[in-house]
This record gives structure tokens, C-alpha cells and sequence, in this order.
């Protein structure tokens, strides 16, 4: 079997008191031994020091467990740890009076005379007071060192050395009435405990009831305290001293600590009886207003705040009565009302309005204003005599207004607005909190709305371009928003002709993602039919013109390349113009051709400004097709990126593959504007023939 | 930002047209000519010597006067366009369907020779 020591707190308190009583034992049995050994004559062979010693360790180990005992203290518990003292103290007492009566009861009797019983009894009373000793002395420990300070740490440790140190100043075997350094050094310690008996912050956490208690409580420690200083120094009635003669100064050193600090703290709370009411409603007041700015954290909405608003104004006034008015939207006004009934508060806000006397308080943040305005009224023929109006003010709106009545006239003073100013607006902010909460909810439902509508697009721009052997292609495109209105398309139109398709729906983000998915339907369907240029962008613009709005418009240009007749055809709607490179010439050029927005015209005369183009292509001849997101992308001195730039790019770089051409162009468009957020959506398809 | 100033001269309404005409200014451009439409002006010139820039919705606004023009049979003269901004509207096309004139007195000269 194994006993497994764990070197708890319990442990050491256990043992400690184990120990104590061991050593105790031991000593009062040294003790009676040694009265015994004298009445017989008998040398005992035992120094006088070693029970002295022996009672010495006692106190360590009482105060080692009373170290480990009472460990733990917060503002609720001051009461409880004096309750404690005293009820230790009653114990103490009630032993030691048993004692007493048991003594006196034997007076009389030879018993009375037995020096042993002597002896025992003062060996008793000496143990169990200075156990109540010890433990009041850590129970004070623990009230001064709350909300310590580090210097007052470092004094407290040098004055707990001390005192344990004293606890062997006994094996000098001075007297208090004879030496001098005894003298000395209690003077000493007793001054440090007046410097101690300073620390009183505790006090001010009681509240009215806790000081009252307290105060009952400290003045019966106060009368134990001086009971066992009688039992202990205090000589009978017959003896001349006026005292027994003092061995110990730890123990006289406890008494006059414990007896300096129960006398303080008792003035201390006594004094602060009449304040006390003023501190709890302050702390009450700054509770309100925790709860004010946390309320929004517990998910309470608009109402509740208002509510807590209005009971922590009216307690934080003495207001008797109150209301809060709240204007939801343009029609309807919403009431909070406490004490008072709706019919009260119409005739009060009659009143209100009719009043002369009438303070004006103006908000110093917006003068101009008169609806944030505070007005403090003086009421004649109302129950109400006082009466202070708050504006509530949300996102710098106005959007209610608080009511305070007082019984008495002129019942609300300067502290007092303040405070319902300060109450008013942190409801403000919660409630300014609670509806951005609100926004930002919902603006994350729009943020996954439109990662969806992303998606979405994305969708609708090919994966894969239509082509042959006769010619390369490569698109890339980047959309300023989450959407975007820039369209590219093919579409096989047989073995050898491809229709490929640039466009761009005027303005950005999800109107032009609209009308751009509509391009694509329309593209789509009209490219089956292998029209001609013109004749696509005339029914595309006919399409459209029954479902654009009235200020938009598509550019677009569609080409029909034939890789057999190694032929072209283009037609240009509005759209930026082609930039072309002709190996054969070693020139880039614009495709300089008439065109019109789609959507601009509704009518059959957009015909007349469709003009169609043809041309021949050659090997290693490069179309670059692209919308104004990259001509028009200007640098910060509003230097637009322009025709020129990108000629000359693709002349310089007519090589490469259209892979290459494209990242070029980007790379120097991003190196051109300093960044890469171009504000405009921006897309470029590269063709190359082989 | 554009800025923009109605000057009613002896036989038309002049509008000025200062700044970037883009998707956040547009409405205010649009507001201006269609307060002239309904003030019934027969004669607008519209003064863009100072326009820097003018986006796809800042021609979409002019875009869609287009059709209440010719139906009202209004004088509708643009007039100082720069260089870049001519070429916004060349290539959309919309230079074949507005009336625009290099100045002010070419512009006047227009109105008064109808």
C-alpha cells in the first residue's frame, strides 16, 4: 500500500496543524514537567529555552496554516472573512470563559491550588489565543494588500519578516518592562503598524449594508481583542503590578497591530457611512452604462436598449417618471413609457410646448441644428415639476427624444444632464452598432451574391476558342468588379469559317453583366444562321432594342474568318478599331471603317451606318482585337495608354505567339498605369495566322 | 466630378459641360439636358471645351436624346470637343448622328444659317 503525498495546499495546512499540535503538546507537557520537577527538587536536565523554542515553532506553524487557509479574497467576501475572525474569536472566547467558570467553580477547592492545572489552563489559553491572534493578523494581511500597490508589497513582506522574526525574540528572555531594546523595537514595530493600518481601500467596495455589518462585526473583534489581552497580561486583582510582566513580542506586537487596525477600519467605515449612497449609485451608474454598451454584444435589439436607456436615466436622476419616443420611419412614432400612462404623456408634452420657463442646452457639435438641442422645463400645474428632454441621435440623425419628469422643481442639476448625456449617447452608439451590424449582415449576403453572379459570367465567356490549324487564338480578360460588361465569343460556322466576336456594354458592374449575357444569347443564335457582318449587327441591333435600357448601349465588332479562301469579314458596331499586322508590310494599322453603337439607333436607319470590310490574310499575320479598358487605361498624369503605345507594341513584338503578345501588352499596361487595378474592365484576344 | 452651368443667351440655351462626364456624374448631365427638353428650349449648344473625359455613360446620356432630337426637330449643337474626346465619339459613331462643331461661333453660325 502506498500513500501518495501530493504537496497540495491541503497538504501543507494538514500538516502544518498536525505539527502545531504535536509541538504543543510537547511543550505544555515540558512545561508541567518542569513545575513538577521544581516541587520535587528534581534538576530535569531541560534547557528553559527548548519549550520556549517549542512554542516558538507553534506560531510558525499556525501561521503557515493560516497562510494556506484563508487564500482567496474578493470585493463580495470582506464580510464573510470578518465573520470568520469573529467567529474564531467566539470559540476562542467561549473555550476560554469555560476555562474560567471551571476555575472559579473551583476556587474553593484544594484543586484550585494544583499548580499543575495552573499551569495546563495558561498553557491552553495562551495556545488558542494566539491561534485567534494568527488568524486575524491574516485576515487584516489580506484587507490591507487589497489592490496593492508594489511599494506596499514590499513594505508589508519587510513588516511580516519582522514579525515572524520576533516570534524568537522571546529566547533573549527581555522583558518589555526592563529592556530597552525590547522597548525599541516594539516602538518600532508598533509605528510600522499605524503606517500599515493605512491601507483601507476595501472599505470603499462595501456597500451601506456590508459597512454596517462590518462595523458590528469589528467592534466585537475589537472587545475580543481586549478580553484576551486581559486574560494574557492583565494580573489578578490581588497582585500591585498593573501588569504581568511581557516575554513575547510577537504577541504583544499582534495585539497592537490587530487592535490598530480594527480601530482604523472601524473610523474609517463609520466615516464613510454617509457617503456610501453617492459611491453605490456611481457604481450602479457605471454598471448602467456597461450594460448600455454591451447590450448589443447579447443580440437585444433597438427596443431593449431604448429600455435600459430609460431605466438607467430615470434611477441615475431620482426621476419619477419617464419615456422614450422613438419615430420608426415618417408615420409612426414609438413609446417606452415608465410611470406614466399615454394619455400623462400628451398632457406633459402640452405643457412641455407651452412653458416659458424653458433652459436650452446646445449641442455643441451641431449649433445649427435645433432638434439636438437639450431643454430642461420648468412645469407650474402639473404633478411633474421638472422635466428634461434628450434628443436621441442615430448616425447623426435625430431620431427620438427622451423624457425625464421630477416631483421636484429644479430637479435635475448639472451632474445629472451629464450623466443622462453621457447614458444617451452610448445608447446612441449601441443602437448606431446594432444597425451596422445589420448592414454588414446583409452586405455579406450581397458579397456571396455576387461571388455567385461571378461565376456565373465567368460561364458565359468560352473556355475554349473555336479554331483550326490555319490560325492560333488566346482571349484574356479581367472585369474591374466582381462583374463586368466586356464579351468575346466564337463560333464554328462550318469545317472552315469561324465567326469570332468582340463587344463592350457601356457603363460596369451587374447592369452590364445583364446586358452582356443577353449579347452572348443573341450571339449565339444569330450565328447559326452564318449571316453576313452587316446583317448580324443589324438583327443584333434590332434584338437589342427591345431589351436595353433607354442609356445603354453595345460596341461589338464580328468577324467571319474563312481559313480556306484565307479571307476575312468584319463589321464594326461603335467598337474600338481593330489593330492589325501585316507580315508582308511589317506594319500595325488601325481598321479605319464606319460603324454605330448597338442600341443607338432603334430603328431600321441603323442599317445605313453598318458598313462590311473584307480583306485577304496572310501567314504570320496578327489580329488584335481588344475593348477600351486598355486604350483608354490612363497613368496617374491622365496620359491615356492610346493608340500609338499599342501599335508600336505589336509591331516590336509580332514573333511571338499570342500567348506572349498578350501578357506583353498587359505587362506594359500595368508598367504604363503604375497599377493593376485599372478601374474599367479590360480584355484583349489575340489571333495569329499560320 | 463635372460641373455645369446653364447660360440662357439671346436665341438658345448654352449648357457647359466642365470635368469627367463618368458613370457618377452622368445623372447630373442627364438632368441638365432633360430640364432643357422639358423647358421646350428649340436651340441647345452644348459647350464641352472643358470636358477631360466623358466614360460609356456619359455617351449613353447623349445617346439617348438621339431619337427626341429629330422627333422635336431640336437644335442640338455639341461644340469645343477635344481630341480625345472626338475620337470617343467618332468610334462609337455617334458623330454621324449628333451635330458637333469645332467651336462656339461655328456652332452659332450653324444655328442662325437653319
Amino acid at each position: 500500500m502506498s500513500i501518495n503525498f501530493k504537496l497540495t495546499p491541503k497538504f501543507y495546512m494538514r500538516l502544518s496543524m498536525v505539527l502545531a499540535i504535536l509541538l504543543w503538546l510537547i511543550a505544555s507537557l515540558i512545561d508541567v514537567l518542569q513545575v513538577f520537577a521544581i516541587k520535587n527538587g528534581v534538576e530535569l536536565g531541560i534547557s528553559p529555552s527548548i519549550p520556549l523554542l517549542l512554542m516558538d515553532f507553534f506560531y510558525v506553524f499556525i501561521i503557515v496554516y493560516y497562510r494556506f487557509r484563508i487564500r482567496k479574497v474578493d470585493s463580495g467576501n470582506f464580510v464573510d472573512l470578518l465573520w470568520r475572525v469573529f467567529a474564531i474569536g467566539l470559540v476562542t472566547t467561549i473555550i476560554s470563559l469555560a476555562f474560567r467558570l471551571f476555575y472559579d467553580s473551583i476556587a474553593d477547592t484544594v484543586l484550585a491550588k494544583n499548580e499543575f492545572l495552573n499551569v495546563f489552563i495558561t498553557s491552553v489559553n495562551t495556545a488558542i489565543i494566539s491561534v485567534f491572534l494568527i488568524s486575524t493578523f491574516t485576515v487584516w494581511k489580506k484587507l490591507i494588500l487589497y489592490q496593492k500597490s508594489k511599494r506596499l508589497l514590499f513594505y508589508w513582506h519587510a513588516f511580516e519578516l519582522l514579525v515572524v522574526g520576533s516570534i524568537f525574540f522571546n529566547l533573549t528572555g527581555l522583558e518589555l518592562e526592563e529592556s530597552l531594546i525590547f522597548k525599541i523595537v516594539f516602538a518600532a514595530m508598533a509605528l510600522m503598524s499605524i503606517i500599515l493600518s493605512g491601507n483601507l481601500k476595501w472599505v470603499a467596495y462595501l456597500n451601506f449594508k456590508q459597512k454596517w455589518k462590518s462595523i458590528l462585526l469589528i467592534v466585537l473583534i475589537t472587545i475580543y481583542i481586549f478580553y484576551f489581552f486581559a486574560e494574557l497580561y492583565v494580573p489578578p486583582a490581588e497582585s500591585m503590578d498593573f501588569l504581568n510582566p511581557i516575554k513575547s513580542l510577537f504577541v504583544i506586537t499582534l495585539f497592537t497591530f490587530l487592535l490598530f487596525y480594527s480601530v482604523f477600519s472601524l473610523l474609517v467605515i463609520l466615516f464613510n457611512l454617509p457617503t456610501s449612497s453617492v459611491f453605490e449609485r456611481k457604481m450602479e451608474e457605471a454598471i448602467n452604462f456597461q450594460r448600455l454598451s454591451q447590450s448589443i454584444q447579447s443580440g437585444e435589439n433597438e427596443e431593449q436598449i431604448f429600455d435600459i436607456l430609460l431605466t438607467s436615466s430615470m434611477n441615475a436622476v431620482y426621476a419619477t417618471a419617464g419615456w422614450i419616443e422613438v419615430s420608426k420611419d415618417e408615420s409612426t412614432v414609438h413609446f417606452i413609457n415608465k410611470n406614466i400612462s399615454r394619455e400623462s404623456i400628451n398632457r406633459v408634452k402640452e405643457q412641455v410646448m407651452s412653458s416659458k420657463s424653458r433652459t436650452v442646452m446646445k449641442n455643441p457639435l451641431s449649433s445649427s441644428n435645433t432638434d439636438t438641442d437639450r431643454i430642461l422645463v420648468t412645469l407650474k400645474k402639473s404633478s411633474y415639476k421638472s422635466v428634461f428632454v434628450v434628443p436621441i441621435t442615430v448616425q447623426n440623425k435625430v431620431t427620438g427624444f427622451m423624457y425625464l419628469l421630477s416631483e421636484v422643481s429644479d430637479g435635475f442639476n448639472k451632474e445629472m444632464i451629464n450623466i443622462i448625456n453621457t447614458f444617451a449617447s452610448q445608447a446612441s452608439i449601441s443602437i448606431e452598432n446594432f444597425r451596422l451590424m445589420g448592414e454588414a449582415i446583409s452586405n455579406e449576403r450581397y458579397k456571396e451574391e455576387l461571388d455567385i453572379a461571378k461565376r456565373v459570367q465567368r460561364a458565359l465567356l468560352p473556355e475554349k476558342l473555336d479554331h483550326d490549324e490555319n490560325f492560333s487564338i488566346h482571349a484574356f480578360t479581367i472585369a474591374a468588379a466582381e462583374v463586368g460588361g466586356d464579351y468575346y465569343d466564337t463560333f464554328r460556322l462550318s469545317d472552315h469559317k469561324f465567326a469570332i466576336v468582340i463587344g463592350d456594354v457601356s457603363g460596369k458592374g451587374t447592369s452590364a453583366a445583364f446586358h452582356m449575357s443577353q449579347m452572348k444569347g443573341i450571339f449565339q443564335s444569330l450565328a447559326q444562321m452564318d449571316l453576313p457582318a452587316d446583317e448580324f449587327l443589324f438583327r443584333a441591333n434590332k434584338a437589342l432594342s427591345q431589351c436595353l435600357e433607354r442609356t445603354s448601349f453595345i460596341t461589338l465588332t464580328y468577324f467571319i474568318l474563312d481559313t480556306h479562301s484565307k479571307t476575312m469579314q468584319f463589321s464594326r458596331a461603335g467598337h474600338c478599331p481593330t489593330l492589325y499586322y501585316s507580315k508582308r508590310d511589317k506594319v500595325a494599322q488601325y481598321f479605319q471603317n464606319k460603324g454605330l453603337g448597338l442600341g443607338i439607333l432603334r430603328n431600321d436607319s441603323f442599317r445605313k451606318f453598318i458598313h462590311i470590310n473584307e480583306l485577304a490574310f496572310e501567314k504570320d499575320d496578327i489580329l488584335v482585337l481588344y475593348t477600351d479598358g486598355i486604350s483608354e487605361a490612363s497613368n496617374a498624369q491622365g496620359e491615356e495608354f492610346g493608340y500609338d503605345r499599342m501599335k508600336s507594341l505589336l509591331e516590336k513584338n509580332a514573333h511571338y505567339d499570342p500567348v506572349m503578345i498578350q501578357k506583353i501588352f498587359i505587362g506594359k499596361l500595368y508598367e504604363f498605369c503604375g497599377t493593376k487595378d485599372l478601374n474599367d474592365d479590360y480584355t484583349m484576344v489575340v489571333i495569329k495566322f499560320n | 466630378m463635372i460641373n455645369i452651368n446653364r447660360i440662357e443667351e439671346n436665341n438658345y440655351l448654352l449648357i457647359a459641360v466642365e470635368g469627367d462626364a463618368d458613370a457618377s456624374s452622368a445623372i447630373n448631365l442627364d438632368k441638365a439636358i432633360r430640364d432643357a427638353f422639358d423647358e421646350h428650349h428649340q436651340n441647345i449648344l452644348i459647350d464641352c471645351t472643358n470636358l477631360n473625359y466623358i466614360s460609356s455613360a456619359g455617351l449613353g446620356v447623349f445617346m439617348s436624346y438621339i431619337e427626341e432630337i429629330s422627333t422635336n426637330s431640336v437644335n442640338f449643337i455639341l461644340f469645343g470637343l477635344s481630341e480625345k474626346v472626338l475620337k470617343v465619339f467618332a468610334i462609337l459613331g455617334l458623330d454621324q448622328l449628333l451635330t458637333i462643331k469645332e467651336n462656339k461661333e461655328e456652332a452659332q453660325k450653324a444655328l442662325n444659317g437653319i
